[in-house]
């Protein structure tokens, strides 16, 4: 087949991935970006399947039917709660396959006496280690999130030490490589080195912190696959990478500035290690708590009610409940609108897609500065599983490790509704003052049976 | 070959600003789908593994390997872009449109 082919294949490739994220940009568009996508796929793997190097076929569409299999059952069965998992788990095969990819093509050319020099093994090395740490930091996150690791930083004395110099080491063998490409045993020890520091870097990094890295992780992923692009001169593979590796840039900025924090405090900071002590002191302080009746009268006398969500209502699976309370207050005229934080669920716009599937419309979901202003004039602040994300601590508390994180000022509403299993502290394990508030009610159950009771209590009282 | 290299380092340089500038506008409502999309593209990584596996001159280890990195790229692209599109399905804007 004529080289023209396959290079107009890719053109028409790279240009259907561009148009894809951005028609990614407003849900009105969004699917036909999806569309666009899978195109640019299909102008890709059939150009490269027609190129007069690729001889056999047989292996490839074995291994294309194996990922058909595992692919699609994984995107139909996986509950929504459970797409930062089914993320993660992403990161690692796109990063495995492009450390693979880079492994192959080093044994390739040594095996074909011509070994790599020079700037193909600065990509293959970048590629390799990007692609290695990203697999298995990115398993790990997997465990964090699925709750088989636990979800606590793990630390040690001199963790980052160990960490810089394990990286260090790892690095040496990749210069090593690039400047002596033959000794057999140095490709070998560099992946475990890579293998091992991904492992090693999110051991002390907490629960809370995941949707920061998840998107960091998205990023390694992408830079792996534009990596790759330059080892084998494929500039598809550069544009695809190198849009992959901003899109995570930016979404683990997004969430960085949400947190208030830097990338090396997430990275190094082992967040949310100090504060068991502190919780267990302040629990102590008497808290106001409410019935179900209670809670619906005050909403059914209220004009404007803010819910916020986070992950714990996703957990309890509240949210269809959530969306039938909704709907019996829109009934009365009361007005109720979704605060969303950045950081509420575990990746970046986690929550709004649980809400989605829940028929709740888009627009009433609202962004923390949009609708930080209207807590004042709010009667309700109903906060249903989340935590961190309004504590007024964050605030005014200089020692409180969210100390600075933007928050959601529920604690500004006329009467706050929270919707809390128990006193426990949340997922990152940090005690919240706004429950001891005086103008607020602490609703002790289950969200979702809490919810349906109030729903049923509403239902009665028309 | 001094060539090459600088081409790629061109469409690199041009990639990661129109990746960043087309990423800023995706709304915030759309971040989950954003990278299960981007995710899924970036898979087309698939296209240096078919290379590397089904080129003849590739050794027997290099073959297995590309063959493997076939595989786990397919479940990403496959995944990614079914994920993509039911989520995307969810997100409606009016009360009583559709279901």
């Amino acid at each position: 087949m004529n080289d023209s082919f396959w290079q107009a294949s890719y053109i028409v490739a790279a240009l259907s991935v561009v148009l894809s994220i951005k028609w990614l940009s407003s849900p009105a568009t969004a699917r036909r970006g999806v569309r666009s996508g899978e195109i640019g796929m299909l102008f890709a793997v059939i150009g490269t399947l027609l190129r007069h190097e690729v001889v056999s076929y047989q292996w490839i569409a074995i291994a294309f039917a194996g990922g058909a299999v595992i692919g699609a059952p994984l995107a139909f069965l996986m509950p929504m709660t459970s797409v930062p998992q089914l993320t993660a788990l992403s990161h690692a095969f796109g990063a495995l396959a492009a450390a693979l990819v880079g492994t192959a093509e080093y044994y390739k050319d040594v095996a074909t006496g011509n070994p790599t020099t020079g700037f193909k093994m600065v990509a293959l090395v970048i590629e390799s280690l990007l692609g290695y740490l990203t697999t298995t930091a990115s398993v790990m996150a997997f465990g964090k999130l699925q709750e088989i690791v636990p979800t606590r930083p793990m630390t040690y004395k001199g963790q980052n030490v160990v960490n810089l110099i394990l990286f260090a080491i790892a690095m040496a063998l990749g210069v090593w490589m690039i400047v002596e490409p033959t000794p057999i045993w140095v490709f070998p020890a560099f992946t475990s080195l890579s293998l091992l520091f991904g492992i090693l870097l999110i051991l002390p990094i907490g629960g809370g912190d995941m949707p920061t890295v998840i998107a960091l992780l998205n990023s390694y992923a992408g830079a792996a696959c534009a990596a790759m692009g330059f080892a084998l001169e494929n500039r598809l593979l550069i544009i695809a990478g190198a849009l992959n590796a901003s899109s995570g840039f930016i979404l683990s900025v997004i969430m960085c500035n949400a947190m208030n924090r830097s990338f090396t405090n997430v990275l190094f900071g082992a967040f949310g290690q100090a504060q068991t002590g502190a919780a267990a002191q302040v629990s102590a302080k008497p808290v106001h708590s409410a019935t179900p009746e209670d809670a619906a009268s005050i909403l059914a006398s209220a004009r404007k009610v803010i819910v916020v969500p986070g992950y714990g209502m996703a957990v309890a699976q509240a949210q269809h409940k959530l969306r039938e309370l909704t709907d019996i207050l829109s009934k009365r005229g009361i007005q109720v609108d979704f605060a969303i934080h950045p950081v509420a669920g575990r990746m970046p716009g986690h929550m709004n897609v649980l809400l989605a599937e829940a028929d709740i419309p888009y627009d009433r979901l609202h962004e923390m500065e949009d609708i930080n202003p209207d807590f004042a004039e709010a009667d309700v602040a109903l906060v249903i599983g989340a935590n961190d994300v309004v504590n007024p601590a964050a605030r005014h508390d200089k020692t409180s490790p969210i100390y600075g994180m933007p928050i959601l000022d529920v604690d500004k509403a006329q009467t706050v509704m929270v919707i809390k299993r128990s006193m426990n502290p949340g997922f990152a394990g940090i005690d919240n003052e706004l429950y001891y508030m005086d103008r607020t009610l602490m609703l002790f159950g289950d969200a979702k049976g809490f919810v349906g009771e109030i729903v049923k209590e509403l239902a009665a009282n028309k | 070959m001094t060539t090459e290299i600088e081409v790629s380092l061109y469409v690199l340089v041009l990639a990661v600003p129109l990746g960043l500038e087309l990423v800023r506008k995706v709304s915030p409502l759309l971040h989950t789908p954003l990278m299960s999309l981007t995710n899924a593209i970036s898979a087309i990584s698939v296209v240096g593994a078919i290379l590397v596996a089904g080129t003849g001159n590739s050794p027997g280890l290099s073959k297995v390997l590309a063959t493997i990195a076939v595989m786990f790229a397919t479940i990403n692209i496959v995944a990614g872009f079914l994920i993509t599109d039911r989520m995307l399905k969810m997100f409606r804007k009016k009360d009583g449109g559709g279901k």
